[in-house]
């Protein structure tokens, strides 16, 4: 697993790295500056409305800047997403129509909660099967364990022990060497 | 000339590291008592060249010797002291030779204070130990190289990223590293019993001390880090499950199951196997997270070194000691004996349970953290991975955790009696219940789970101090005689108490803050005011001010509470004149039940001004928490057992097959 992950790792360094750079120089030209973003004059009147455009805005991902959300960008684009999405939700929209409009021009790259697909099932599932899977393999080796525990309290010795044992502590028996008892008698 | 010493200490530190990584181990297989008697020495002269490498670079840094290139890079002349010497580590180059460096500290502490160690276990872990050192120091002189040199030397330096300029973090990489290495001892010792193929329950005792400092490092690395984030980066977030962010967490997590699974080791002799693997895995994250970080692979915030030959070196690295751990795990672990069995409802079981959930908490993270890296290696689809999927998968995973932690230490060990637990629970069950009915009453807005997030806090917290009151017979007994219980209880039941509290108090504060917080965004005018959570704050206009290497708009706010003067605040926007970047400082008033906490934004067009104004109800518990996890260590590390209690077993002959 590790070794085919690597691999493709290794393959992609370039793109990767330039795709870093890309972001590096973006990062610094379109001023993604690390502050809190809405300003005063996007915000609705309606503050239903508005709290719902805040959660919505805290699950789509600034585009140029480096894993954060547009509520918590004050870079341009972050800025022309938050207006959006207020004004899909003026229009009427729901909180799915939003989130499908986004990303009907953005891409899934967008959500910061990724949707469930084929592609995410293991992503979502993973927690889940981590830990059916790990109290599965404590089970069993609790289980083993009682097992291999029963077995050495009732069936501890195999019959050339018991013979060797028996050689050992009978009283006739005067050699010390515990290997020729019972070759002897 | 300084710097040149500096370059040949690092280069004669890896030959030294060589001799520790190879005589050791001959000697072992010879049975040779010279041969191995070198690990110690070598470890403390290649701390000693390690030191005299650091050293060297700090000193070119104090000094502003722009002929180095790193200096040139990260520091400039007008840089206050304090970053200038952070600025050692504040960079690719300089915090490898800092990770080097803490890794030999920690060699050479085993060196000095191992006495009680077996030889050969203690030489083949210092073996160990130097052939990270090894890997480390080839990476370092092959790829990031610090004492390089320009000329013609520039006439001045690029600076330090501005976000980089404060004194939390000019200390949270130093904290992180000792973390991160740390937890190297771990590995070293369970590499070096796997190669000797046998481990008893004074291998624990042994390792222990090593993985309680390392994660006390981490734990004070991680919350200054978060601390940070809250104060500096100007919206009082404090958690933003940034993959850089997540690096760290994963050892701490493994690193938390390590130190619960020793234990159970040490007392009875169990979880053996798994406590070897766990120490494997978990520096295996700390391996990982120097690759996530050093190589740039994710993109974020703390991520500045970007070069794929970097990158595919540490990956080499990294695959090299999993692998090759994990490989001599699946070879030597059917050696070890396992020991002693016990029933579910256990002090055993319980810290089964504990490291159940940790390491699943650690794999989950894991898996959002790579995800979307392998996903698009795969596919090419991109997707995020951000802190919606964090907080829905984490929470719930270690929700159950939580809810146990305040049994585990009431329960006995082999087979532990859950009904007589819940009993001695009882007045600490009464009031988490109080608190969550009370906050439904007294609250209105937020969450409905919430007040039960509140419940769960107090339950922890009170649940920490149910078991040392009840061992010490507190209202029960006269206060003399519960006086004399205290003073007689061991220091680890202390730790045990602080570190559970501390999650308690953590858990109460990342519950009220993230339920509770209230937040104003308006535009004021010189004279305006604006309320919030029962202050008044008036916005007393904008003023230009100096710093040693920025200028800054400071805006002055005051805050009164029924019209008596609280305080005033001054949070401010400052520029950095060299890198030409914008930091925003916030003001913060610490108020009894939270912080006010204000940001100044930017002038708008009809001259008032944008500024945000939030409060964070109990926010300072999760930072006073991790302290008191670190306090928690503290005892735990003084406790009598860990400083003399060597067992008898060390003196014997410890020869790999001595009874032949």
């Amino acid at each position: 697993m590790t070794g085919i992950q690597s691999k493709n790792l290794l393959q992609n360094y370039p793109r990767i790295f330039v795709l870093m750079f890309l972001g590096l120089f973006i990062w610094g030209g379109v001023g993604c500056g690390p502050a809190s973003a809405v300003e005063p004059d996007e915000i609705l009147k309606d503050a239903g409305l508005e709290a719902r455009a805040r959660v919505i805005s805290s699950q789509l991902r600034c585009l140029v800047c480096q894993n954060q959300s547009i509520d918590d960008s004050n870079a341009p684009l972050a800025h022309d997403l938050r207006v959006l999405v207020r004004e899909r939700l003026t229009a009427g929209d729901t909180d799915d129509d939003v989130f499908a409009y986004v990303v009907a021009r953005y891409g899934t790259y967008v959500l910061l909660k990724p949707p469930f697909n084929i592609n995410t099932l293991l992503l979502w599932l993973a927690p889940f099967l981590i830990l059916v899977g790990a109290s599965f393999m404590l089970y069993r080796g609790y289980q083993g364990r009682m097992v291999a525990e029963a077995d050495t309290e009732i069936d501890a010795l195999s019959d050339a022990e018991r013979l060797e044992l028996d050689a050992i502590l009978s009283p006739s028996s005067t050699s010390s060497d515990g290997d020729d008892g019972p070759d002897g008698s | 000339m300084i710097t040149e010493f500096g370059h040949f200490a690092l280069v004669l530190a890896l030959v030294v590291a060589l001799v520790q990584m190879v005589l050791p181990i001959v000697g072992w297989v010879r049975r040779d008592d010279a041969l191995i008697s070198t690990a110690p020495p070598a470890a403390l002269l290649q701390l000693a060249l390690l030191t005299l490498a650091f050293l060297s670079l700090m000193y070119a840094f104090i000094t502003s010797d722009f002929s180095v290139e790193v200096v040139w890079k990260n520091s400039h002349s007008a840089k206050p002291m304090l970053y200038k010497i952070s600025g050692v580590w504040g960079n690719h180059e300089g915090s490898m030779v800092l990770w080097v460096l803490i890794l030999a500290l920690f060699g050479a502490l085993v060196a000095l204070f191992g006495r009680n160690l077996p030889p050969s276990l203690k030489s083949n872990a210092l073996a160990v130990q130097a052939s990270i050192s090894v890997a480390f120091l080839l990476f370092i002189l092959a790829t990031s190289n610090p004492f390089t040199r320009l000329d013609p030397a520039p006439l001045d330096g690029r600076g330090l990223n501005p976000i980089l300029q404060d004194p939390a973090l000019a200390f949270h990489p130093p904290f992180l590293y000792a973390g991160y290495v740390g937890f190297s001892m771990a590995f070293s010792f369970a590499v070096a019993a796997l190669i000797e193929g046998r481990i008893d329950a004074a291998w624990a005792r042994w390792v222990r001390p090593w993985t309680l400092v390392a994660w006390m490092c981490l734990t004070i690395g991680i919350s200054m880090g978060s601390w940070w984030a809250y104060y500096e980066l100007g919206w009082g977030g404090w958690w933003f499950w940034d993959p850089v962010e997540n690096a760290s967490f994963m050892p701490w997590l493994a690193g938390t199951a390590l130190l619960h699974s020793a234990l159970v080791m040490e007392k009875r002799d169990a979880l053996k196997v798994w406590t070897v693997l766990l120490a494997i895995l978990t520096f295996s994250l700390s391996l990982l997270g120097t690759f996530l970080v050093r190589s740039g692979v994710l993109t974020s915030v703390h991520a500045f070194a970007v070069d794929p030959e970097r990158g595919v070196f540490i990956l080499a690295i990294m695959m090299l000691f999993i692998g090759g751990s994990l490989a001599l795990f699946a070879w030597r672990a059917p050696l070890l004996k396992q020991g002693g069995i016990f029933a579910p409802i256990s002090r055993e079981g319980a810290l089964v349970l504990n490291n159940l959930i940790l390491t699943t908490a650690a794999a989950s993270v894991l898996v959002g953290t790579l995800y979307p890296l392998v996903l698009e290696s795969l596919t090419g689809d991109k997707i995020s991975v951000g802190a919606p999927f964090f907080n829905m998968t984490f929470g719930p995973i270690m929700l159950p955790l939580l809810v146990a932690v305040p049994l585990g230490p009431l329960l006995a060990w082999k087979r532990g009696d859950l009904a007589k637990v819940m009993e001695r629970l009882y007045w600490v069950t009464a009031l988490a219940f109080i608190i969550t009915v009370g906050c439904f009453a007294m609250i209105e807005r937020g969450p409905w789970l919430a007040p039960f997030g509140m419940g769960l806090g107090l339950w922890l917290v009170g649940g920490a101090l149910a078991e040392p009151a009840f061992r010490t017979r507190l209202f029960r007994a006269p206060m003399a005689d519960v006086w004399h219980r205290a003073k007689g209880l061991p220091r680890s039941a202390y730790g045990t108490m602080f570190a559970h509290m501390g999650l308690g108090l953590t858990v109460l504060g990342i519950v009220a803050t993230s339920a509770w917080q209230s937040e104003k965004v308006v535009s004021l005018k010189t004279g305006q005011a604006e309320n919030i959570a029962g202050y008044k704050l008036v916005f007393g206009g904008v003023a230009p001010r100096s710093g040693p290497n920025y200028k800054e708009m400071v805006g002055l706010f005051t805050v009164t509470r029924g019209g008596a003067l609280i305080t005033r605040l001054h949070p401010s926007k400052r520029r950095y004149a060299v890198q030409k970047q914008g930091t925003t400082e916030a003001g913060i008033y610490n108020a009894l039940l939270g912080d006010l906490y204000v940001v100044l934004g930017d002038q708008l067009d009809n001259g008032s001004y944008s500024v945000r104004i939030y409060f964070n109800p109990l926010v300072r518990l999760i930072w006073i928490g991790t302290l008191f996890m670190f306090l928690g260590g503290m005892f735990s590390l003084s406790d009598r057992r860990l400083r003399i209690g060597a067992p008898k077993r060390a003196t014997l002959p410890a020869a790999p097959v001595a009874a032949e």
